[in-house]
């Protein structure tokens, strides 16, 4: 018998599986909760915080990101405030920077208009190229949790964080598969493609300095 | 060496090492820390050696290498036993009047350290009033072992606290100990160890991990590094007993590879242990088994945040992740996992040999036992203190620390490295506790305590711990990763004279961001240094805005070196050092800097003979125009 | 490069082939070749069996490993808070001057490597750089010319 666990989502009493997260318990009740590094096939990452949300217990109350958090008895989760909704409006201002080249569009489009992003707040700080990718990281996970191809990693760290492909290992694996292209959120990898059989940005960009 | 396979021969062999010691033989001690590596304390113990060599007194006049003793503005250190004689700033010319002094007992004056007040000189190293001031619970045994010397450590007492747990107590009763002493974390997050000793030891699964993070990355601290450099055994003693307590048969210590010596000491150490039947099976015959793994670190400050730094040791890039269930619970491989720091596990064979009670008699209400910082910066006395908890900034700074240098004024201290704040002067008297640091806006942290002064700008240090973030952020997350770019960009622009007010209120909205939405505490609290130097040194912001002012001098942009006709004496020192030539003038003509040619490296404001001190740094207004070809009026000395 | 496999291979024995000390062999690595070639990379993700994806990561990841040829001798100067304090950006800036090269860079004749480091552990004698295995401080700028100049 599974353990049941009461919480309550923006005032809605909700029963929940132990285990569940705060965004399966609210998917499950109809609450969607936004997310941009999230997929059902992979491990909960924590990368984008657009699906943070309030969570009160015991009398305080904490910002904590619903895709990770395991629901507990007792909770209360405001999926939307003014805390809620500065902090996803802020988060894409801070991604459109990097997305100037192919745009603001899909799904972060939808959250910017949703949220009365200023696309352009951050611009002036951002001095770098644009690369049309928010790290969000699912392809890189995609391609290693339910592929196990490989082929594309993360390289660098902080604002040098980059995806690569890695030329060896894409030429085996992606000319019959390319699932990445239709987890990616930006649109990034299909655009960046040139009709070969993966795209361009590769180690050996990153290593030469030219990402 | 065969293994001691009981509590019994322990003690017996610690006897027998005893018997071997005259503690009235000489012993000459020298400080052998990095920080005394870097002042020839290599070259000081070779030339001791050949003197002692070649006065043939290496039977009776004993040469012990220590670890580090803290005094580090005046090493290389040497301490002659058994009288505590104490010499500072040895040379290894000096060498030779040492040996001849300890086989006389003569004192050598000229090396002994005076005060700057009295002049007085002080010759027992714990009457110096660095180290008067101090109680040095932890750090002290640094100065009376060779770090690479077991036995030096037996013969201090070192593994009776072990000894003791496994022959007197049950794990149970060790951890009732832990958590009665109130131990707080010293890595900085001061969270009470007992009950993580007791979370770990109670979540289910095993096996279950015990860990050293001796990744210690704030910078200016170097607490662990010397810990670990100079009694290394103390923390492995420390983490066999929370083994024992916690029912954990593996450990595992993370040390920066930075930390050449300390890797090296360490790994002597548990080789050591090891051979001596401190690890491995049946230790001291208690039927206890643990081992130790070492990881070095490759260069990242994140991966001493505990989620990081479990995934370090499972092979992979060390960047945290969702640690919505507790490492306890489900860290190293999701087994349970207890990570302290070095410091906190160093204190743990006291408080079983001392008891509780007795920990718990130092200290503050909420803060029990002593802290070892590292006192660092614009202050006279530079090095390791270890001070009893509810010490106030003051008598740190000033006491132990003597205070600025050069008779200029205190302008801030921070504390808690990246994720803490700059405490001004009103604050002074705050006595040291985790809960009052945090009540003004800073944090412990892991013991880094910087001095700054008049000459420090806020702003420019602002913007260095937030360069510092960005350059450490593992980049996972947006809110860290871009939110610092942002900040990094505005105080950039602060600094170089382009900041504009409204920018402030962005600073302050994207800070609040961080600290909600970010994965973990190094996003969450990276702007904290931004935040307290504005709530206390909002007016250095303003300047830096308003009038494209640096009050301290140091924004390049916003200052421009000048020498002052008036007392320039044409000596041709800063001219003949200019790297750009862009310093005009000439024997007995007064010289004046070309400021298109300027550089602004500060050569000139160095070389400048003190006496005459005529180069200016002037900031916010024109620069008086040159009067060239003007004759020096020298004045006659 | 001739003897890759026979070097690694020595090294990943040493550590049992346990993937868990992916990070501790290539610090190994690097300490003998002085850097991480790419072969060396794959010959490391092959013994180990960890994706190279992984072997990649971790390489680009830590600051202390290097993915090109580093010069004859190793600058690096700390940036820890103490030694800021001190003026250790002036000290930065005067190196970068007298070698041509920026933090992260070697010099075209491959004398010198440029590297800053968060915090060398030496904060009572800041500001500090290290050439190599020796410690340089208390440093002023005017002193960097003559510390470098020992090396040519």
């Amino acid at each position: 018998m599974e353990k049941l666990i009461t919480l309550k989502i923006d005032g809605k009493d909700v029963k929940a599986r132990e285990g569940m997260t705060v965004l399966e318990a609210a998917k499950e009740v109809g609450i969607e909760i936004p997310t941009l590094c999230y997929h059902e096939k992979l491990e909960p990452y924590g990368a984008c915080r657009i699906c943070c949300v309030e969570v009160e217990k015991g009398g305080r109350t904490q910002v904590i990101a619903s895709c990770g958090y395991p629901v507990e008895e007792g909770m209360k989760i405001k999926t939307r405030s003014e805390r809620i909704d500065q902090i996803r409006k802020t988060i894409i201002e801070l991604i459109a920077p990097s997305l100037s080249d192919g745009g603001v569009v899909g799904k972060v489009r939808e959250l910017a208009d949703e949220y009365g992003a200023d696309t352009s707040m951050f611009m002036s700080t951002f001095k770098a190229t644009p690369t049309r990718c928010i790290l969000c990281g699912q392809c890189v996970r995609y391609c290693s949790e339910v592929v196990a191809a490989n082929a594309i990693g993360f390289v660098g760290r902080g604002v040098e964080r980059r995806v690569v492909f890695l030329p060896e290992r894409a030429s085996r694996f992606c000319p019959t598969c390319r699932e990445c292209y239709e987890v990616c959120p930006t649109g990034k990898i299909a655009a960046e493609t040139d009709g070969s059989i993966f795209p361009e940005f590769s180690i050996d960009d990153f290593l030469s300095g030219k990402m | 060496m065969s293994r001691i396979n009981s509590f019994a021969e322990l003690e017996k062999l610690r006897q027998e090492i005893k018997g071997k010691r005259d503690s009235n033989k000489p012993c000459i001690t020298l400080c052998s820390g990095t920080a005394c590596h870097t002042s020839a304390s290599e070259s000081v113990n070779e030339a001791l050696e050949r003197e002692l060599d070649r006065q043939g007194l290496k039977g009776e006049i004993g040469l012990r290498r220590t670890g580090c003793h803290g005094f580090c503005e005046k090493g290389p250190l040497v301490v002659i036993y058994p009288e505590e004689t104490c010499y500072i700033n040895v040379q290894p010319e000096d060498a030779a009047e040492i040996v001849q002094g300890v086989k006389e007992k003569k004192i050598i004056e000229r090396l002994l350290y005076s005060d700057p007040v009295t002049g007085e000189k002080i010759v027992h190293e714990s009457e110096i009033p660095f180290y008067k001031n101090q109680q040095r619970l932890v750090f002290g045994p640094n100065r009376w072992i060779d770090p690479e010397s077991i036995e030096d450590y037996l013969y201090i007492g070192g593994y009776s606290a072990l000894s003791k747990a496994l022959s007197q107590m049950t794990p149970d009763q060790v951890l009732e100990e832990i958590k009665k002493a109130n131990l707080r974390g010293r890595g900085g997050g001061g969270f009470p160890a007992g009950r993580k000793w007791e979370e770990t030891k109670n979540a289910p699964g095993e096996p279950k991990y015990v860990i050293v993070n001796c990744d210690e990355g704030d910078p200016g601290a170097y607490m662990d590094r010397s810990l670990m450099e100079g009694n290394p055994h103390s923390v492995i003693e420390g983490l066999i007993i929370g083994a024992y307590a916690i029912g954990s048969h593996e450990g595992f210590v993370y040390v920066r590879q930075e930390y050449p010596l300390a890797v090296e000491n360490l790994y002597i150490a548990l080789e050591q242990a090891e051979e001596y039947g401190f690890l491995g099976e049946n230790i001291l015959g208690s039927g206890f088994n643990f081992r130790v793994k070492v990881h070095r670190g490759a260069g990242a400050f994140v991966s001493g945040e505990s989620s990081a730094l479990m995934t370090a040791i499972e092979g992979k890039a060390g960047e945290p992740r969702m640690k919505y269930i507790h490492m306890s619970q489900r860290g190293y491989k999701e087994k349970p996992s207890c990570l302290n720091n070095v410091e906190t596990w160093a204190t743990v064979p006291f408080i079983i040999n001392k008891g509780s009670d007795w920990f718990n008699s130092i200290g503050t209400e909420g803060s029990k036992g002593t802290k070892i910082f590292s006192l660092v910066g614009k202050v006279n006395n530079t090095g390791l203190v270890e001070v009893p908890m509810g010490m106030t900034l003051r008598q740190i700074i000033y006491d132990i620390g003597g205070g600025i240098p050069k008779g200029r004024k205190f302008k801030g201290v921070q504390t808690g490295g990246p994720s803490g704040g700059i405490i001004p002067e009103r604050y002074l008297d705050t006595p040291i506790d985790f809960d009052e640091l945090t009540k003004i806006g800073s944090m412990m942290g892991s013991g880094g305590m910087i001095v700054m002064d008049e000459d420090t700008c806020m702003v420019d240090m602002a913007r260095y711990f937030v360069d510092f973030c960005c350059e450490e952020s593992c980049g996972k997350c947006i809110p860290c990763r871009e939110g610092l770019r942002v900040l990094s960009g505005i105080l950039t622009n602060i600094c170089e004279g382009e900041g504009k007010e409204e920018e402030l209120q962005t600073l302050e909205r994207v800070a609040e961001v961080m600290k909600d939405a970010s994965l973990c505490a190094l996003g969450a609290t990276a702007a904290n240094p931004v935040l307290t130097t504005l709530r206390y040194f909002r007016d250095e912001y303003e300047a830096h805005i308003k009038d494209k002012r640096c009050p301290a001098k140091v924004c390049k942009n916003l200052i421009d070196y000048y020498i002052d006709p008036e007392k320039c004496e044409a000596c041709m020192i800063c001219l003949r050092n200019c790297p750009t030539g862009a310093i005009q003038g000439g024997k007995n003509l007064v010289h004046w800097i070309e400021q298109d040619k300027c550089i602004k490296c500060g050569i000139c404001y160095q070389v400048c003979p003190e006496r005459f001190s005529a180069v200016e740094k002037l900031s916010g207004g024109p620069v008086p125009a040159p009067v060239p070809g003007r004759e020096v009026v020298r004045k006659k000395e | 490069m001739i003897g890759i496999s026979g070097i690694v291979n020595k090294i990943v024995d040493k550590y049992q082939g346990d993937r868990d000390m992916l990070i501790q062999v290539l610090l190994d690595v690097q300490s003998g070749l002085g850097w991480l070639p790419k072969e060396v990379l794959t010959e490391v993700s092959k013994q180990l069996g960890t994706p190279l994806t992984c072997v990649y990561q971790v390489a680009t990841y830590y600051k202390a490993f290097s993915l090109a040829p580093r010069g004859q001798h190793l600058v690096r100067i700390c940036m820890g808070t103490a030694c800021q304090v001190r003026g250790s950006p002036l000290i930065r800036d005067r190196v970068q001057q007298l070698l041509g090269i920026e933090p992260g860079e070697t010099s075209p004749d491959m004398k010198f490597s440029f590297e800053t480091v968060n915090c060398l552990g030496c904060c009572a004698k800041g500001p500090v750089i290290m050439v190599d295995d020796a410690y340089y401080g208390p440093l002023g700028v005017s002193d960097v010319d003559k510390v470098l100049e020992k090396y040519g």
